[in-house]
């Protein structure tokens, strides 16, 4: 593989930049792997990447029903944070941070990491209480947390609404310096440009139309290219997750919601953190190309409609243009929409299954983005070892047994109240 | 904007309602001995079907009462609208 760098760019220009090598392969499927994984998005791409580097297991394919990174690692607002209270959520998005850090220098592929720090803003004394509390849970856990009050939240985005005589005003917020975005294509352009090199069959425009288990193992998966003989399976689908789970015969504690998110024109440089309001669901950050970049609630019912409506659209900006009124003088740039696999208590699910050879990575909610790697290096050592890792024990699937549930949000079963 | 018709009210605007879920879970019955899995399948596990899918609406701002509805989870097309109290055919 060729080594992206300052000479191979410059070698290249002399060629009028004509003569890159693909950036991975289009091959079609071998009759046999030691592991499919189902999924080329982030989570998929970086999970047969770990596998491959940490495990040394790169007799894998990754089968994608349309193009990698088209569903949500290409749809998300790109926020990368670790701000959580439970210790499964904390020390798993931690250890992601410290991958987040190294990955431009681990996949030699510019991620554009920027980590400009995330503030969630409190509107009440009530929430800066929550809020402290949060804020000592992530420093015991090692995590940067910051607890700023009104006049610091001004300082630092004085275009939020600071006038008296508003319905939610700020008091103060938390920050988590450490937090901030990514570039979401180039993650799952530089996943899969490694885990290419290192021998991992990329096979899009594929689609899983079976399994075959027998007597309870994995013994083989059927698909629109003809079937494959493999033990492991990982599945890493996202929205996809029930409509694959029903071909196992399984039920899980998933539903599939709609989330929109939309960028404004570009403007010159106004926010320079990403910022959440937090009477509300509605989050913010301005892109290198300058357009805000905005996200909030689900629209609220069941869908596999990758697109939105727009009385969600509406209520989620107002909440925005109640944090930074200049938000109203913008005009919207697109819209889209991504399928979310909401799981019953907010968190996620890497574990193995009652079918030996199939594990499953799904439920991630929102907060899917922010976790590719360390899902990814999680799932691929689930794989590899047949265990589960410290790191993904408390995302095990028995907690919907057990009722010791990860409800970091504390939202109960309604995932479509958020 | 969905459209939805209410079986009390008449046609109205998604903006009048809210959701309530996959309306063919049912609990399992009173007093009755329930296995786990039972339960489990009661409060968590869901098909969440792509295509034609029963749900659960309320009719919050109008007549309050809880609905029935018929919608395609891909295309968000609706087919059918039920009351409460009126089974799944």
């Amino acid at each position: 593989m060729q080594k992206y760098s300052i000479f191979s760019l410059m070698k290249n220009a002399f060629s009028n930049h004509e003569k890159w090598d693909l950036a991975w392969k289009d091959p079609s499927p071998k009759k046999e792997y030691d592991v499919v994984i189902i999924g080329g998005g982030g989570h998929g791409l970086a999970t047969a990447y770990y596998l491959a580097k940490e495990h040394n297991i790169t007799n894998v394919a990754i089968i994608e029903k349309g193009w990698i990174g088209g569903g949500n690692v290409g749809r998300n607002t790109t926020i990368i944070r670790s701000n959580y209270m439970h210790d499964d959520n904390a020390l798993f998005s931690e250890f992601g941070m410290d991958l987040w850090r190294r990955m431009s220098q681990d996949l030699n592929y510019n991620v554009m990491f920027s980590p400009r720090g995330i503030i969630n803003l409190a509107h009440s004394d009530a929430q800066m209480n929550v809020y402290a509390r949060r804020g000592n849970s992530m420093r015991l856990n090692g995590i940067d947390a910051v607890l700023l009050n009104r006049e610091q939240v001004k300082e630092i985005i004085p275009m939020a609404d600071f006038s008296e005589n508003v319905r939610f005003p700020i008091f103060g917020g938390l920050m988590q310096p450490s937090a901030g975005t990514a570039r979401h294509d180039a993650v799952a352009w530089g996943y899969a440009r490694q885990a290419d090199s290192m021998g991992v069959d990329i096979i899009q425009n594929c689609e899983v139309t079976g399994f075959d288990v027998v007597g309870g193992k994995v013994k083989g998966v059927r698909t629109s290219r003809g079937d494959i003989k493999v033990k492991k399976i990982g599945l890493c689908v996202a929205g996809s997750t029930n409509i694959l789970a029903e071909k196992l015969n399984m039920r899980l504690p998933i539903e599939t919601h709609l989330l929109q998110a939309c960028v404004s024109e570009p403007v010159k440089p106004v926010l320079d953190r990403v910022v959440t309001f937090g009477a509300g669901h509605f989050y913010i950050s301005q892109s290198d190309k300058g357009e805000m970049v905005m996200g909030g609630d689900l629209d609220g019912y069941n869908s596999y409609a990758q697109r939105g409506n727009l009385p969600t659209l509406q209520h989620v900006l107002t909440e925005g243009i109640a944090m930074m009124p200049f938000l109203s003088k913008l005009k919207m740039l697109r819209t889209w929409g991504g399928i979310m696999d909401m799981s019953m208590d907010g968190s996620p699910i890497i574990d193995k299954t009652h079918i030996e050879g199939l594990y499953l990575n799904c439920g991630w909610c929102y907060g899917g983005f922010k976790a590719t790697p360390a899902s990814g290096w999680t799932f691929a050592h689930t794989i590899a070892q047949d265990r589960v890792h410290e790191l993904n024990a408390g995302y095990n699937l028995n907690r919907f047994n057990t009722g010791y549930l990860l409800d970091e949000k504390g939202l109960g079963t309604k995932t479509w109240i958020s | 904007m969905l459209y939805i018709k209410c079986p009390h009210c008449g046609w109205r605007s998604q903006n009048e309602f809210s959701y309530g879920g996959d309306a063919t879970v049912k609990r399992p019955e009173l007093g009755k001995e329930v296995t786990d899995q039972e339960w489990n399948d009661f409060v968590y596990n869901r098909k969440s079907l792509r295509g034609k899918h029963w749900e659960l609406w309320q009719h919050l701002s109008g007549c309050r009462q809880w609905i029935k509805v018929e919608r395609d989870t891909a295309t968000h097309e609706i087919f059918n609208t039920l009351k409460a109290s009126e089974e799944i055919s």
